[in-house]
């Protein structure tokens, strides 16, 4: 039997901690064991992108990041970027520009927009195409969330 | 998938690092980035007994500038490298390379180490270290050694890494001022696994083409340097037959696969056409005489 380990972290804002097994994923560790069910667990193997999440302010694939390796960190997620009552600025984008439609690839995306926000430039689209390149999307064929990133850039400005 | 279950050391130094890969008596595998480990892992083509992570380890996570050759700490995220305005400046066909390299998210956590170490035939980092004379820091119980990319690189996912060793660095040369290079991949998808690249430096001297180096990937079991095609081109006038005569080469001189992606013949011919655009796009960028 492998020996389990301590897990401590911060997920948006609140501290948690846990005795898990060293193997598993950092995106278990917030659906089965805090109950965060926000963040979708899609290929799991780094491919689709459904599973981002904030490690220290920077997006990660919470697929390819063991729980035990976020002890300590900073952990975002999309149950960070609104409720129900009242959606976050990326949400509302998402819902202005149907940016969406089942939905499933969604938490992943906003939680990498919130990357691109903070730090890369988004001056046209391509770049802003670049930037989303990593996550996939089967229902919108993407126009839609380019039109809403393109929206958050505009009101973000350029970077400093 | 799940990971089959393993053992988890998070290493504080590099010493505690090798020790438990040695404790680990060839069943422990290092995580870094884990950007192309963990996938394997969640598959279970995988399966370490113990996981050394060396995330924690301080100071691996700096690209360092020793005058003639920068090292790259085996915990330096490609968003670094890609970002690093010295780079650009002294090694821009890098910095060109670095746009190819994966997404947005993959490159916060993946590291040009690993990415050499994890040693994929279509990945462009192993390519990249070729081409720059690439050395690898490795420590190991008996102490540190060196082993230059071309004998560090031995085929498909195979490195000469022993079991108990931890790569710590990759020294990669600088380019003389007026360099010419040039870089070119084609993947069906940005940011996916290329089908094939090629890129390619060149300086000029009295309009002659000097000290060339050329390296391909995606086209066999490894990046490779294609030192015939080299020599070739040294001393040419990198005109147009000059250019087709090295192409001509290069195909002849290449063992592609055949897998879904394309056949083999498929990829030996986007080869040539990649490299001879790459081989023009350097000597046009190829300052004359700037070096000396």
């Amino acid at each position: 039997m492998n020996a389990k380990v301590d897990v401590n972290l911060v997920v948006n804002g609140v501290s948690h901690k846990r005795t898990v097994e060293p193997r598993m994923l950092l995106s278990d560790f917030l659906r089965h064991e805090l109950g965060l069910t926000g963040t979708h667990v899609g290929c799991e193997h780094g491919v689709c992108g459904a599973c981002t999440v904030l490690l220290d302010g920077r997006s990660a694939r919470s697929c390819l990041t063991l729980a035990v390796q976020a002890d300590g960190l900073e952990v975002e997620t999309v149950e960070g970027q609104g409720s129900r009552e009242q959606l976050g600025r990326i949400q509302t984008a998402f819902r202005d520009h149907h940016g969406l439609q089942c939905g499933f690839c969604t938490p992943g995306f906003i939680m990498t927009i919130v990357d691109m926000l903070q730090h890369h430039p988004l001056e046209n689209d391509e770049q802003i195409r670049e930037a989303l390149s990593g996550n996939i999307c089967r229902c919108t064929g993407y126009q839609h969330i380019v039109n809403a990133v393109r929206e958050l850039a505009k009101e973000r400005g350029p970077l400093p | 998938m799940k990971p089959a279950p393993f053992d988890y050391v998070s290493a504080e130094s590099v010493a505690h690092a090798v020790e438990a890969l040695a404790a680990a008596a060839g069943d422990g595998k290092v995580i870094a980035g884990g950007q192309s480990l963990m996938p394997m892992i969640n598959f279970r083509m995988v399966r370490p007994s113990v996981l050394v992570d060396i995330n924690r380890i301080a100071g691996l996570d700096r690209i360092e500038d020793r005058g003639d050759r920068f090292h790259i700490g085996a915990l330096v995220r490609h968003r670094l490298t890609a970002s690093d305005p010295a780079i650009a400046r002294h090694i821009p066909v890098l910095h060109e390379a670095m746009k190819n390299v994966a997404h947005l998210t993959v490159r916060n956590r993946g590291t040009f180490c690993g990415s050499v170490c994890h040693a994929d035939p279509a990945a462009e980092l192993p390519m990249m270290t070729l081409l720059l004379n690439g050395t690898i820091h490795i420590a190991s119980p008996s102490g540190e050694r060196t082993l230059p990319a071309r004998e560090f690189l031995l085929s498909s996912l195979t490195t000469a890494l022993q079991p108990d060793e931890l790569v710590t660095g990759i020294a990669i040369e600088k380019l003389a001022p007026g360099t010419g290079w040039g870089f070119e991949e084609f993947a069906r998808r940005h940011g996916d696994y290329a089908l094939a690249a090629v890129t390619a430096t060149v300086e000029r001297r009295q309009g002659r083409a000097s000290n060339v180096r050329l390296a391909v990937m995606g086209v066999g079991d490894t990046a490779t340097r294609l030192p015939a095609v080299e020599a070739a081109l040294e001393g040419s006038a990198m005109d147009g037959p000059a250019i087709a005569d090295a192409v001509a080469r290069l195909r002849t001189g290449i063992e592609p696969n055949s897998d879904l992606n394309g056949s083999a013949d498929y990829r030996r011919h986007l080869a040539g056409v990649l490299a001879e655009r790459v081989l023009k796009a350097a000597w046009d960028r190829a300052e004359e005489g700037a070096s000396t």
